[in-house]
């Protein structure tokens, strides 16, 4: 694969690749979790990821940020090797929502600020940003909650805090690690909503997704991992079949057939 | 005031004063890191630095700051790159450089284990001019990082796996919070002591958000803390002759009690005046709406008794 043609503005041209993942291996401690993976991902696609818990799904959305070291291939951001790339602002995170709290109280609005710094110079935010924080906060339906402490709130709208901040830097890329995991309905579609909305105004999206749920409508390829390598690049799942994917094997803690609960007689 | 009229006093008290601002400016960091006993390791390891400077006849807050800021590098470097028992390596580091102090002060020909326990515990009068002189430079380097970098710090310690993603340089924001923790540690070892300094990073930090809701609140209100209690410490030790380093830590603590305390009906207050604000806003008088009674009726029963047995 050729090196995308970059415009004079910096814009990588339609249809041009934002995420290009090459051969990709990885270890986590001595186990690889990536062995060989190719992923493209092109301007204003919406791919997800799917595939079990430890096909490595997380552990590649990790190293397309540079968060996890690759043993083996290369990876481009924006046309750039990720080595050298450093418009961040380009990208936004969502990182899979990890149920500690942080150890001093934190507002929506300052969690979400912290996603603006990619845009501002040495940290200090100008009115503009300032709208823009407002601007994301808003998108996601919590505006009125903008004041409050983070941890006052419920774990879909503090996913929804999540997305915010990774928004606040207005990104052309959306990185998502799990964003509908454990939250609910009325946040899903919340979330959907917004997710829609960017999709529609162009951003390019990869997401990691269990279940594919409220957002299937909007996307466009699905990646199956399995055991570190892509087993299906192409249309998503049919909803019916999205438990009957290959590398599937999640284990609910009941089967199909019997009541949720279980009495003293079972 | 009788007081202020003493020059010992004048300086220990612009040195309790610096140390109320920097520990828990520093600190908050510290906090949302879940690195609360980091300055206790500092602390550790600064010994080493006091008990070299003895040896080596310098001032002890400078040397006690360069092996301080190289032991909490270390120790960050032990954070982020030790997979395996880093906890082995940071007990190495505290009690190494504890003993190390120790030695050394016992080897050097001016000091004693009673010049030790005056940096273990803090001490009034030992605070000279070229001692205030340090601390004010050292103080003025721990508040410009912590308040002029604090939305930095602030995303670097709230999640750092986002902040690299801003394109932020963690690696060195976190050597810089260790650093500057190490900074503090020199700082406030003439008032507290070496052994309590960690104390005033942690407990004032700790006092604040149990009635603070947002970080800019936790920071101002942890600091308005940090300085009331350390004037506080310093003038109950001047006139009740009681270890100043051991005071504050325990005025600190009863802050914390307090505002503990408070928290619940301070929380109770607050639902009930957001309530009040909704019920304005909708034109319903005060109280909030009670559930609808009817809903409880609309449940469906979905499930019947037989559903559960199985045979």
């Amino acid at each position: 694969m050729s090196e995308p043609a970059i415009a004079a503005d910096g814009e990588t041209a339609i249809g041009d690749a934002v995420i290009s993942m090459r051969g990709a291996r990885a270890t986590l401690g001595s186990r690889p979790v990536l062995r060989g993976v190719d992923l493209t991902v092109r301007r204003g696609e919406v791919v997800a990821l799917l595939g079990a818990n430890g096909s490595g799904k997380s552990t590649a959305v990790r190293s397309v940020i540079g968060q996890i070291p690759l043993t083996e291939g290369e990876i481009e951001l924006f046309g750039t090797g990720l080595r050298r790339f450093r418009q961040w602002s380009r990208v936004g995170y969502v990182p899979q929502r990890t149920t500690a709290a942080s150890g001093v109280p934190a507002t929506v609005r300052e969690v979400v600020s912290s996603g603006r710094l990619s845009r501002t110079r040495l940290g200090l935010l100008s009115r503009a940003d300032r709208a823009a924080v407002d601007r994301a906060i808003a998108l996601v339906g919590l505006a009125d909650r903008a004041k409050d402490s983070v941890g006052a709130l419920s774990g879909g709208q503090h996913q929804r805090v999540l997305i915010a901040r990774a928004l606040a830097s207005e990104p052309k890329l959306l990185i998502m690690d799990e964003p509908m995991a454990g939250v609910d309905l009325a946040s899903q579609e919340i979330l959907a909503a917004t997710l829609r909305d960017q999709v529609a105004a162009g951003t390019t999206v990869l997401l990691v997704l269990h279940e594919l749920g409220a957002i299937e409508p909007l996307i466009d390829r699905a990646v199956v991992l399995r055991d570190g390598c892509v087993v299906h690049d192409g249309p998503p799942p049919k909803a019916v079949g999205q438990h009957a994917l290959p590398g599937h094997d999640h284990v609910h803690p009941h089967a199909a057939d019997e009541p949720l609960r279980t009495g003293l007689l079972t | 005031m009788e007081i202020l009229e003493t020059a010992f006093m004048q300086r220990a008290l612009i040195a309790a004063l610096l140390v109320g601002i920097t520990a828990p400016a520093i600190g908050i960091y510290l906090v949302q890191r879940r690195q609360a006993l980091m300055g206790d390791g500092i602390g550790h390891v600064a010994m080493t630095g006091v008990g070299l400077g003895f040896l080596l006849s310098t001032n002890p807050i400078w040397m006690a700051t360069l092996v301080s800021v190289v032991g909490a590098v270390t120790m960050e470097l032990i954070r982020a790159y030790g997979r395996t028992r880093g906890d082995i390596a940071l007990a190495m580091l505290f009690y190494g450089g504890m003993a190390g102090g120790v030695l050394l002060i016992n080897v050097s020909d001016t000091g004693s284990t009673g010049d030790l326990s005056s940096f273990l515990f803090g001490s009034l009068s030992s605070v000279s001019d070229s001692d205030l002189i340090a601390i004010g430079a050292l103080a003025a380097f721990v508040v410009l990082v912590s308040v002029g970098l604090r939305r930095q710090l602030f995303a670097v310690s709230q999640d750092e796996e986002f902040a690299r993603v801003t394109g932020l340089p963690v690696r060195f924001l976190n050597l810089l919070i260790a650093v500057t923790a190490a900074v503090t540690v020199s700082v406030a070892m003439r008032v507290v002591g070496l052994l309590l300094v960690s104390a005033l990073m942690v407990v004032p930090v700790a006092a604040a958000q149990q009635i603070s809701r947002s970080f800019r609140a936790t920071f101002a209100l942890a600091v308005g803390i940090g300085v009331a209690v350390t004037l506080a410490g310093t003038t109950t030790s001047y006139y009740q002759d009681v270890p100043p380093g051991a005071t504050i830590v325990l005025l600190a603590i009863a802050v914390f009690i307090a505002l503990t305390a408070l928290a619940t009906p301070l929380a109770r207050l607050r639902a009930r005046r957001t309530e009040a604000a909704r019920a304005g806003a909708d034109g319903r008088g005060t109280g909030a709406p009670e559930c609808p009674s009817e809903t409880l009726s609309e449940v469906p029963r979905t499930r019947l008794p037989g559903d559960d047995v199985k045979v």
